[in-house]
């Protein structure tokens, strides 16, 4: 890689606290991560691991607590997004269509929304034509321009969200579960055009999901976080083909397989819960349900290490 | 009824149709689907979201509402007894005693001004035939939550104190605590994470096997039907396509067209193509249901006949596919 090449998006030791009465919550407790141009960084954990936070924080809806963010080279956490004009250079596909479309706006003005709040055409009439063009692009059909939400189903409603995130032209776009409210054959409609607008408009994303093979599909780099923190990162082949923290080898273990061999196959099971992400303990934040946990996991941070060119765990068993 | 079924049969269903009824449109939920679910075994429905589960679900528990829905059908038995021919007052015996039902999300099912501890003596007191005293009862509570790895002493916490994978296991406990013989998993791990999902799946087969139950597993989840079914049942437009044991579905031999769609469009994690195949179209509006095989409009595979003419059922050692490749006989 050129040494020119600025990544769209960076983050350096990225924190987000939230401030609770019982202390400190680390939603998202230091991470690094870089995206290149029209890549895919698909983040997964699970439920309470500071995934979706991590997205939101990133787009500017949370005020991070430390750390910075680039985006394009420019430090962007402090500044005021609207003023900057960064509203119409990202934006967000929100995870549940039944919960994140206004229900007394039609559609063709819920896709118009992001246009007029950031004054980007002038006449109503342009307006209009973008989003004819936009339902064109994410294949909704014209005669539901005038339709409510409630009277679409999840698939319709999740690509109004996608033209919704797409009506300002941005560049970088966070996908928040974009498909985990949607049903297997809708989502594999849904995966696939948000892969074909990538190729066509050389999109960035932040893909957050819950989903391995979802996120195995999408993504060119994964990150596997937990409570807050990125436990391995690496390119999705890595990731999938040579696991190394124990954790994401829990992950892949638990996840269902679609085969009939699968069907004998031993899970291994994690024991207990996710931990309490308020106040945590030093040390690595998987070690209470780690099957290989020794007392220095719980002597202080772990810093990532590198196990291979790009693919960096942290954890030390890979000393 | 003869002895015998009332041994060997759990659930029997007999062409089972339900409609809803609404502004004058009639919403054909479930079209004539039968099923047998043996003794110990446990049954699969696979579908997406309007494929009529939900809707055979809550027929076999009698849940469906009166003022709205209709069910039509030749039986339905549980345990030997026609619960069509039942009156309300002795369904309501039934519903947690003989057949129970696991909700889909844990996170709306419970009462959230109620104590868990309360909710599952709810249940407790309602079914209480043999008269059991307060202390028998809150002991019984006690116990249901230990069944499913709380410990007791959290009896007294409300719903919103426990998380999603928790109140799961609050939810079945709920379900579980009058020992009944018929399970119904209504998309049990679908709100819940992936390594919660496998240690609640291990939970449900253990207590399966202890309390030797007979179980309906619905979901959408081909990865999760896999590992815990042993009959399998792919429902489309309320419409049984595709029957057989996990071995007939999973396996290389014939498949609806359907069943062939939905697997495909499965991301999985051992491909190495990236996109996906997706069955194109939406399902059905099942207000205005086409005519002759209800996948016919989205199938790749679609014949003259198709559009004109409802498929039989094809029907190989109890495989049973309802597709006109198959040649089955036109009804």
């Amino acid at each position: 890689m050129s040494v020119e090449v600025t990544p769209v998006v960076e983050t350096v030791d990225l924190k987000k606290y939230y401030k609770t009465k019982k202390g400190d919550l680390h939603a998202v407790d230091g991470i690094n991560l870089k995206i290149y141009r029209g890549q895919t960084l698909g983040v997964v954990g699970e439920s309470g691991c500071g995934k979706s936070t991590l997205g939101r924080t990133i787009i500017g809806l949370h005020k991070p607590t430390a750390g910075q963010i680039l985006f394009q080279g420019r430090d962007i956490s402090r500044m005021k997004r609207k003023k900057d004009g960064l509203c119409t250079k990202m934006s967000m596909i929100f995870q549940d269509p039944y919960a994140s479309l206004n229900p007394r706006m039609c559609v063709a003005d819920l896709i118009a929304d992001p246009m007029r709040i950031n004054h980007l055409y002038g006449s109503r009439q342009e307006q209009y034509q973008r989003v004819e063009e936009l339902m064109d692009i994410v294949g909704l059909a014209r005669r539901v321009a005038g339709a409510y939400p409630h009277e679409l189903d999840g698939g319709r409603r999740q690509r109004i969200g996608i033209a919704r995130a797409l009506a300002v032209d941005p560049e970088f776009i966070v996908c928040d579960e974009p498909v985990s409210a949607l049903d297997v054959s809708i989502q594999a409609q849904i995966l696939n055009l948000l892969m074909d607008l990538q190729d066509e408009l050389g999109l960035t994303y932040l893909f957050v999901t819950h989903n391995l093979s979802v996120v195995k599909h999408i993504s060119d780099q994964i990150m596997v976080t937990y409570l807050g923190r990125c436990v391995e990162m690496g390119s999705s082949d890595q990731i999938f083909e040579n696991p190394c923290h124990p954790y994401t080898k829990a992950l892949l273990s638990a996840l269902p397989e679609v085969s009939l061999e699968a069907r004998n196959k031993k899970v291994e099971l994690l024991k207990g819960e996710i931990g309490n992400p308020i106040n945590p303990k030093p040390g690595c934040r998987f070690a209470s349900r780690c099957p290989h946990c020794t007392e220095a996991c719980l002597a202080g941070d772990l810093d990532p290490r590198e196990v291979e060119p790009g693919h960096q765990v942290s954890c030390l068993l890979y000393e | 009824m003869s002895e015998q079924n009332n041994k060997k049969n759990a659930v029997e269903v007999e062409n089972l149709y339900v409609e809803y009824h609404s502004g004058g449109q009639v919403v054909k939920a479930v079209n004539g689907i039968s099923f047998t679910l043996e003794k110990g075994h446990t049954l699969g429905l696979v579908g997406e979201t309007g494929a009529g589960k939900t809707s055979t679900a809550l027929a076999l528990m009698r849940l469906l509402p009166d003022r709205v829905s209709h069910m039509r059908c030749g039986v339905i038995r549980l345990k030997g007894d026609n619960i069509m021919e039942l009156p309300e007052s002795h369904m309501n015996l039934m519903r947690g005693s003989i057949i129970s039902m696991i909700f889909q999300d844990p996170m709306t099912a419970l009462n959230p001004i109620m104590t868990v501890g309360d909710q599952i003596l709810e249940a407790l007191k309602i079914h209480n035939a043999e008269g059991l005293s307060k202390e028998q009862l809150n002991r019984k509570v006690d116990e249901a939550l230990e069944l499913v790895g709380i410990p007791a002493s959290r009896k007294n916490d409300y719903p919103l104190q426990f998380s999603g994978g928790m109140k799961q296991r609050v939810v079945i406990a709920i379900a579980l605590a009058c020992s009944p013989d018929i399970l119904i998993a209504d998309e049990p791990t679908t709100a819940l994470d992936v390594t919660i999902q496998a240690q609640v799946l291990a939970l449900i087969d253990v207590l399966k096997q202890r309390l030797g139950m007979s179980m309906i597993m619905i979901s959408h989840d081909l990865g999760v039907v896999v590992k815990t079914c042993d009959d399998v049942g792919i429902m489309y437009a309320g419409e049984l396509v595709e029957y057989g044991s996990v071995e007939q579905i999973y396996g290389d031999g014939p498949h609806h067209p359907y069943t062939q769609g939905l697997f495909g469009a499965i991301p999985n994690i051992r491909s190495k193509s990236r996109r996906l195949t997706s069955i194109e179209g939406l399902m059905p509006d099942p207000t205005d249901l086409p005519k002759g095989c209800k996948f016919s409009p989205r199938c790749a595979k679609c014949m003259e006949i198709c559009r004109v003419t409802a498929p039989g059922e094809w029907e190989q050692d109890g495989h049973r596919i309802k597709c006109h490749l198959y040649g089955g006989y036109t009804e």
